[in-house]
């Protein structure tokens, strides 16, 4: 047994958290600024943020993840960080050239006080900043809120470049929260396919999934651009996918711009899909093409066709608010049966969601934010599940209580085609059901007795 | 672009120029002390710069001290809950993300697939972390007994100042039957993860090593020191050193446990894998219990057999000098038949290595076994010692990040300090060429007019690989699809892309065959579609 010392007995513990179901704000901030285009991440901070950041980034990719770092030193934490970041403007631009800089701040930036505002302000003072190219940043405290919190205060400092020129453009600004390059992708597609212009920030299409050429690009073409950003306060609204991710922005431009804007759950699954169609629908005031009614009724098909496999299936999932939230509600309309669900993040909001979404089963789901793997381990020594979705740290759990684990989340460390086959929308509908129907099948081909071994299923 | 640049004949002065052409002033300048035009001295070896700050936004390969600490030296160790005392990413990062196996057995305690972390929220920054970090503590003692709980200071604990060591001895004290103690491994400490080793080093030698007395029973007692069971590389050297009759009594801290590093008083040589990360603990296992120590390296068939039979002159002893042939003999039958197989299409090929603190030197040596020549290679956090040698040590400077990594002042222990062999024997041995504590660093073993670069950073990578076009970049997982991206195949010499071991002789073995996958693979030739090599559109399309 891997986790063989998690005992099956739950106590309560205040203090110690145990396999986490989150990480820090930062690597959340790097990620969202690697879908600027020409965006060169920046770490304030020690080394090991970025080293850290980037490796997990690295790996759940497979592709180049470029960032830089303040490197502090003893010295720095004592009398402040701003030489630090000012030699990293000034060597970032001459040598790696972006488009953009986007500074994220790290527990230790924050502890001591560092003003990123001021001393951006002040490379812009002393010509550190080339005509024409842009600072932006954000402060992503470690010690609040999680790698989620730190992906939306990115987001939310994209948006301080917009400005209103009071003429709206025609856009919509889609903010798709913290999904694959492969879920913007088709995003993007589902939008042109509605004929709405839209505007998708951030954007790690095109960065994060590109190809071998034997060229390296440390900027691909992916990615939002400056200007796309800048425009966005012109559009005619903002639909922010994701409370927990993408809200905070959206709200962000309606202050500062006056877009009016619209929170959806990030559109995983039938409902919330139709959710995100139907608002896009609206907005343009359009009907749907057939094509993408067509690809709806296609998912409903599928889960028609396979729907004995799931029914009164029970299912453990842990992750990130907004996914697992809308997670939760797919399950549910499949009639499977969410018992165990966990977030690392905080939120009194995402337990109340979650009991909603399962208020009608006959029984009571354990839920629980802010909580830990070593908490969803126990439960589910407790109530046994036929199914676990998670990140790829729930391999550990997954092999020593032998559950069907379908890999989903971040990180994945240990399995490939997350940035290829996008989970949202009714095409990515259709390959989370093949995916758990495969392992559920997996599980019954490997188990059956060969008596009633079958051909067909 | 690269492939015109091949045709140019470039001179290592031109490349070291063209490295440093685009930095602003101040930073060439810096950065030209860090490359090294290697030449060949008559009696000295080129001074490097090494060991000194990053300079900030170059998009550096190191990590941090913190990453040195719990990551590399106190990972391995698979019955210690390591607690980390600070906001959850730190834990999080560190959670199974370096490749040290360990073997628990079916029961043994093994706490390595945890992550402990006190998730310090803002409260506990405005208010101080002790109390959060007590009871944190208590409540892995609760669960789990464990012999030891060690705990680690993250960025923000040293700026509050959280006092985790009056914590832990005061809860050790509570507990009376597990080890708590602490590492002020904050990341900014020092300039890379070396400074984190060191830290933890000096703890573990404070307060684990020499506590207990029941070690590992068998003849020919060593230590194994700096080797980390990256993709059970220990393994492969304890089956090794087993076959030989030889008794490994610790490793530090390659599937080690607690008693180990207890026990390791009771060996009667150290051997240093790992020089940088570790030297300074054989020193002090020296200096107070009086075990001598030597250079070895198991990275290479034949490094492997040179440090066997270091330990066999060692210990002097004949049936074991005889066996360890035997074992030598046996072994390099497979190792000739793979390498006879994979050295043709690997000779006369080149390689660089830019990783670790001494695996870049170590694994020059399977590269010459394959008939590569290294043609650039550099350190990510090594020092001068590693580069020159040993007997730069002495006129190291300690400048202010240097000075702040504590060097604990050890003496003989009145009890437990013996002589391993007397004044004559050791002697006898230097006379005939034996050499202790001895180590020349990587620069002698590099051809004059090579390229040695301390802590290279993306844009030189990047700019090297360009204008030499190695057939294989050794380096990490930041680092590994920039340069693939080129169509250079990157070798992970940190996680091993998930392969290994490559240690010993079946670890030569796997590499030899692992190399030849990698620069023969087909995969680089597909970069390009049939319509971008010939654009010209033929006239008519010419059916069946």
């Amino acid at each position: 047994m891997l986790l063989r010392h998690t005992p099956k007995e739950v106590t309560p513990r205040s203090a110690l958290v145990i396999n986490p179901a989150k990480t820090c704000q930062p690597i959340g901030a790097m990620y969202a600024a690697l879908g600027i285009h020409g965006c060169l991440p920046h770490s304030h901070g020690s080394q090991g943020c970025c080293a850290y950041h980037r490796s997990a980034l690295t790996k759940h990719y497979k592709e180049p993840v470029s960032a830089a770092t303040s490197s502090f030193t003893e010295g720095a934490s004592v009398f402040g960080g701003q030489a630090n970041l000012l030699q990293a403007i000034e060597n970032i631009f001459t040598v790696y050239e972006p488009e953009v800089i986007a500074v994220h701040t790290t527990c230790l930036s924050e502890t001591i006080g560092d003003d990123i505002k001021q001393i951006r302000d002040k490379a812009d003072k002393q010509g550190l900043i080339p005509k024409g190219k842009h600072v932006i940043y954000c402060n992503t405290p470690s010690y609040v809120g999680s790698h989620v919190t730190g992906f939306s205060n990115m987001v939310k400092g994209m948006t301080e470049l917009s400005t209103s020129t009071g003429k709206k453009n025609g856009k919509v600004n889609v903010i798709p929260g913290w999904v694959e390059p492969s879920d913007m992708e088709e995003v993007k597609r589902l939008a042109a396919l509605m004929n709405v212009p839209i505007t998708l920030f951030p954007d790690t299409s095109g960065v994060l999934n590109g190809p071998l050429s034997g060229e390296y690009h440390m900027f691909p073409e992916g990615g939002v651009t400056i200007k796309e950003l800048i425009e966005a306060g012109d559009a005619i609204g903002t639909l922010a996918l994701g409370e927990w991710c993408s809200a905070d922005a959206a709200r962000n431009l309606d202050t500062k711009c006056k877009v009016p804007c619209k929170v959806l759950d990030i559109p995983f699954g039938l409902s919330a899909t139709d959710r995100f169609i139907d608002a896009l629908r609206t907005i343009a005031g359009t009907s749907v093409p057939e094509e993408i009614t067509r690809e709806r009724g296609q998912l409903v098909d599928m889960i028609s066709d396979t729907h004995q496999y799931y029914y009164k299936k029970k299912v453990a999932i842990y992750g990130d608010p907004d996914q697992v939230i809308s997670m939760v509600e797919f399950l549910v309309s499949i009639d499977m049966c969410p018992v165990h669900v966990v977030t690392g993040t905080s939120g009194a909001k995402f337990e109340k969601r979650i009991k909603e979404l399962t208020a009608h089963l006959p029984y009571e789901v354990n839920v629980k934010a802010w909580g830990d793997m070593f908490l969803l381990h126990q439960w589910i020594k407790n109530e046994p599940v036929d199914l676990l979705i998670g990140n790829t740290y729930g391999k550990y759990i997954a092999r020593d209580e032998d559950i069907p684990f379908l890999r989903w989340g971040f990180p994945i460390l240990d399995r490939v085609g997350h940035q290829y086959f996008p989970t949202v929308g009714y095409k990515g509908g259709l390959r989370l059901l093949e995916k758990i129907l495969g392992l559920l099948l997996d599980r019954k081909d490997r188990d059956d007795p060969e008596t009633v071994f079958e051909l067909t299923l | 672009m690269a492939t015109k640049n091949k045709l140019v004949q470039w001179t290592p002065t031109d490349v070291k120029e063209e490295l440093l052409k685009k930095y602003p002033p101040k930073v060439a300048r810096k950065r030209a002390q860090s490359i090294l035009i290697n030449e060949a001295l008559e009696n000295t070896t080129p001074e490097i710069q090494a060991n000194v700050r990053t300079i900030p936004g170059v998009i550096t390969m190191r990590g941090c001290t913190y990453a040195g600490c719990k990551g590399v030296i106190m990972g391995p160790t698979r019955d210690i809950v390591n607690i980390v005392h600070g906001p959850i990413g730190c834990s999080f990062y560190a959670w199974l993300t370096r490749r040290n196996q360990t073997d628990a057995g079916e029961a043994g305690e093994n706490y390595m697939p945890y992550a402990f972390s006190t998730d310090m929220q803002d409260s506990d920054i405005i208010f101080g972390g002790e109390k959060k970090l007590k009871a944190a503590i208590q409540e892995a003692y609760d669960l789990f007994h464990p012999k030891g709980i060690c705990v680690f200071a993250t960025c923000p604990v040293g700026l509050i100042g959280d006092d985790i060591h009056a914590v832990s001895r005061e809860m050790k004290e509570k507990f009376g039957d597990c080890n708590v103690f602490a590492f002020s491994c904050e990341g900014y400490k020092g300039v890379s993860q070396s400074a984190g080793h060191h830290i933890a080093n000096n703890q573990v030698f404070k307060h684990l090593v020499g506590t207990g007395e029941n070690e590992r029973p068998g003849e020919y007692k060593i230590n194994l020191l700096g080797e980390y069971n990256i993709g059970g590389d220990g393994f492969e050297i304890d089956r090794v050193l087993k076959l030989c009759g030889i008794t490994n009594i610790a490793t530090f801290s390659g599937n080690s446990s607690y008693n180990q590093f207890a026990t390791a008083h009771k060996a009667d040589l150290s051997c240093v894998m790992c020089h940088r990360s570790i030297n300074y603990v054989a020193d002090m296992l020296e200096t107070k219990y009086g075990i001598p120590w030597i250079k070895v390296n198991f990275i290479g068939a034949e490094a492997t057999a040179k440090s066997l039979r270091k330990i066999g002159q060692y210990f002097g002893d004949k049936t074991l000098i005889a066996r360890i042939e035997e074992v030598i003999a046996t072994e390099m039958v497979k190792v000739k038949e793979v390498l006879s197989e994979v050295k043709p299409r690997t000779e006369g090929k080149t390689a660089m290595i830019f990783v670790g603190g001494s695996r870049a030197h170590h694994y020059m040596e399977l590269f010459n076994e394959l008939g590569m020549k290294t043609v650039s290679t550099g350190y990510e956090f090594g020092h001068r010692d590693d580069y020159e040698g040993r007997q730069v040590i002495p006129n190291l400077k300690v400048d202010a990040d240097s000075r702040n990594i504590e060097e604990i002042e050890v003496e003989a222990d009145p009890e437990r300090f013996n002589l391993r062999k007397s004044p004559d024997e050791m002697q006898a041995l230097e006379a005939a060429g034996f050499e202790f504590k001895k180590y020349d660093g990587l620069i002698p073993d590099m051809e004059k007019g090579t390229l040695i670069i301390d802590d290279l950073n993306q844009y030189e990578a990047e700019k090297l690989v360009e204008i030499i076009k190695p057939d294989i970049f050794c380096a990490g997982i930041k680092e590994k699809y920039s340069i693939q991206k080129l169509g250079i195949p990157l070798k992970q010499l940190h996680s091993y892309d998930y392969g290994g071991p490559y240690a010993g002789f079946k670890g030569a073995v796997n590499f030899y065959n692992e190399i030849d996958r990698l620069v023969n693979s087909k995969v680089w030739s597909y970069m390009k579609a049939p319509w971008q090599e010939n654009p010209e559109l033929s006239a008519t399309y010419v059916w069946e």
